[in-house]
């Protein structure tokens, strides 16, 4: 039985990568390795005025005095910082006016992923920015969001067009002492998205960055800078693929979001960066430090992931709930598969009055892959009547892979309220059974539970999202059963 | 329709079924009975096709195919529900994805087109009308907090919405009052036809007062000991399991 089970747990490992393409364009791909001078051609690259190149280079020297983190519970090998390519770009013109300027094989690339750049046929409400490697290649819908005095374009043309919100706000919620990714990141970044919604302004769609990896024995680095003012509201998405490799890539970006007094953010990710194939080969390291402040009284973030990709993922969506009665929310689902290893989760770091935090993670293992939830609910001394509540879920398929829960709690106030609920379950195979016996299928049937399962932190996508999400968790565990 | 022909079965090398001989017809209710542990939900679980179990010897056929190899999932599509004594729980699933899932399924596999939502939930709304199902339980996810007779009932409510050919209730009974044993019978009765056979299973007679079958058979020690109408089963209910035991050391003694 044991062996059948084994048998079918085989077939998990058929689940295919349907984003696993390259995209054959010309290239501007500088020499592999990591310097002082590496780092300002970068910079020169970019054209950044003085102070970002001084940022990156007091990023890049700390950087150097660290060693990468060995507390999570993750086997990462050795990786060479000298052997990665730190900028690679696809050559274009400096500045696009219009979408006809745009290489037809990018344009192509981003089609086949089901991102259309075009606005004309984009009916569906969502304004995208797409990130190549190393740079931005197209903002759609720009000049309508203008209009209401929402800033979206890409990090670069940020620095460039509003220096003073990026410097007033950059490494504010994720200084580059954070952490090795954060330095190395804030050393290194290529691009990335830009976001300012103004006073008052609720964002009429929803905006979202696609990331793409597409050269090969690259590094992504790339940055996210959002900031709501007071009472504004956005929802953004992030979407990321990558092309299917043999050797490891990484990407270790950063994102930090600021909401003011009354203002909202609805952080949402589907990530499926390429997770390496059945025998662990290859695949992104996806290290990742998000990070958002609720800066201002009754100011909320909401941080939704769906994490499915990546051979190794090491990513904590964190709020700092400073402002009075400010809330945060984290919900996940997290898949790995084969020998996929994710250790996840959120911190909540209250400082405020009357904040509320909620934690919601559904972590799903199958095949021989390890999956931990690592959180933190800090309540700080001034920080009265707090409240949390945890959810932490885990489901096993099979009996080769593994859950882990590391809940951390650190409370300081006696006023606090704190709740942790954790389950772990396995698929039964006398569940499957009962569905087999009404005539369904043995993968149709892990799809549904899954989808039951995972409901609760699907239902916080946004629609098109959700339906996405639901897909893209029935390939990745396609064929397991427990 | 279900022909055995010495069926021999064994869990983990411990010979269960030991030369089952049975043949069902359209048309007709057929009740096993026998005291715990004779084989009875073993038997049900190798017609649905549970692979706990390896079958030794013997041949199943149904409407002229070699049930035996085929899948679950086909012989449900193919027609054969199976009544579960212990309905398992699924949660998060609701009833009404797992039940309009399993019925396209069943569709896909004869080349019927998917029932729209509007078609599907008034074909719901029809069968727990028929099955006399209370409507709350269809809104929630399959079995999960359901009481034991409430699970029963689900079991019912499914079978009128797939519409087997043959099913085979495994001790629907156990565990009912005699409420809900009257409106599980209730339902199975409105849901026979010419066309469709039922298998009941159950420990005790009282079933049979409100599901009249046209043959009941007596299972011990993994064989069919007895055959006979449906006065038979006041015989079991007069003096027990103990008569049928008698005869039949010799079994005992193998």
């Amino acid at each position: 039985m044991t062996e059948d089970r084994n048998k079918i747990l085989h077939e998990v490992t058929q689940g295919e990568y349907k984003y696993g393409f390259v995209t054959d364009i010309e290239q501007d791909i500088i020499k592999k390795g990591l310097n002082e001078e590496v780092i300002r051609m970068i910079s020169a690259k970019k054209k950044e005025p003085q102070w970002m190149l001084e940022f990156r280079l007091k990023a890049y020297l700390y950087w150097t005095t660290l060693k990468m983190p060995e507390w999570a519970h993750l086997k990462i090998p050795e990786i060479d910082y000298q052997d990665i390519i730190y900028y690679a770009a696809p050559k274009q013109q400096a500045k696009l006016n219009s979408l006809d300027e745009v290489d037809p094989e990018l344009l192509k690339t981003f089609d086949k992923l089901g991102i259309p750049l075009d606005e004309q046929k984009h009916l569906t409400g969502v304004a995208v920015d797409a990130v190549m490697d190393s740079i931005s290649v197209k903002t759609t819908f720009k000049e309508t969001l203008a209009e209401l005095g929402i800033i979206f374009c890409s990090f670069s043309e940020a620095i460039l067009e509003h220096p003073d919100l990026v410097k007033q706000y950059m490494g504010s919620v994720v200084p580059y002492r954070d952490n090795y990714f954060a330095a190395l990141n804030s050393a290194v970044f290529s691009d990335g998205s830009f976001v300012y919604i103004p006073k008052g302004v609720k964002c009429p769609m929803e905006l979202s960055t696609y990331f793409r990896i597409n050269a090969a024995n690259t590094g992504q680095f790339e940055r996210t800078l959002i900031i709501a003012d007071e009472g504004a509201y956005v929802s953004y998405l992030e979407g990321c693929t990558a092309p299917m490799r043999d050797e490891n890539q990484l990407h270790a970006a950063i994102v930090e979001i600021i909401v003011q007094a009354d203002a909202e953010v609805k952080y949402s990710t589907v990530q499926n960066w390429y997770p390496g194939d059945k025998n662990g080969r290859g695949g992104i390291y996806n290290f990742v430090t998000k990070r958002g402040l609720c800066a201002g009284e009754n100011s909320k973030i909401s941080w939704t992931q769906v994490e499915t990709g990546s051979a190794i993922t090491w990513k904590y969506p964190s709020c700092i709930l400073r402002g009075d009665n400010s809330s945060g929310e984290f919900y996940s689902v997290a898949v790995t598969n084969n020998h996929q290893q994710a250790d996840t989760g959120t911190k909540m770091i209250h400082l405020g009055k009357n904040t509320k935090s909620t934690i919601v993670s559904k972590g799903i293992s199958a095949g021989l892959s390890q999956n931990s939830y690592r959180g933190l609910v800090h309540v700080a001394k001034n920080a009265d009547q707090a409240r949390n509540f945890s959810q932490c879920d885990s489901l096993l398929l099979g009996d080769r892979c593994g859950a882990h829960t590391f809940p951390y709690i650190k409370v300081n106030n006696n006023s606090a309220i704190v709740e942790h609920e954790a389950t772990t379950s396995r698929i039964g195979e006398d569940q499957i059974f009962y569905c087999n016996q009404r005539g369904i299928d043995t993968e149709t049937a892990i799809g549904l539970i899954v989808n039951g399962y995972t409901k609760e932190v699907l239902n916080k996508l946004p629609m098109e999202f959700a339906v996405e999400a639901q897909k893209l968790l029935q390939i990745s565990l396609e064929g397991s059963v427990g | 329709m279900l022909i055995i022909k010495n069926l021999r079965a064994s869990i983990e090398g411990n010979e269960i079924l030991k030369g089952i001989n049975l043949e069902v017809k359209a048309g007709e209710v057929h009740a096993i009975m026998g005291p715990n542990g004779s084989g009875k939900s073993t038997l049900s679980a190798i017609l649905a096709g549970r692979d706990l179990y390896q079958v030794t010897a013997g041949e199943v056929t149904f409407e002229g195919e070699n049930l035996l190899d085929l899948p679950p999932e086909v012989r449900a599509r193919k027609g054969i529900f199976l009544g579960f004594q212990y309905p398992v729980e699924i949660p998060g699933v609701s009833m009404v994805n797992f039940m309009r899932t399993a019925v396209n399924e069943v569709r896909k596999f004869r080349n019927l087109p998917d029932l729209s939502s509007s078609d599907f939930l008034k074909m719901m709304r029809e069968k727990k009308a028929l099955v006399e199902i209370d409507s709350g339980l269809t809104s929630r996810s399959v079995n999960e907090g359901f009481s034991g007779g409430e699970k029963k009932r689900n079991e019912i409510f499914q079978m009128a919405m797939l519409e087997p050919k043959l099913a085979i209730l495994d001790e629907t009974d156990s565990g009912l009052d005699i409420d809900a044993l009257k409106t599980v019978a209730y339902g199975v009765n409105r849901l026979k036809t010419p066309q469709n056979a039922i298998i009941v299973i159950t420990h005790y007679q009282r079933l049979l007062d409100y599901i009249v079958p046209d043959v009941i058979h007596v299972l011990y020690q993994g064989r069919i000991v007895k055959t006979g109408g449906k006065e038979l089963a006041f015989e079991l209910e007069e003096k027990g399991y103990d008569w049928i035991k008698e005869p039949n050391r010799e079994i005992e003694n193998e």
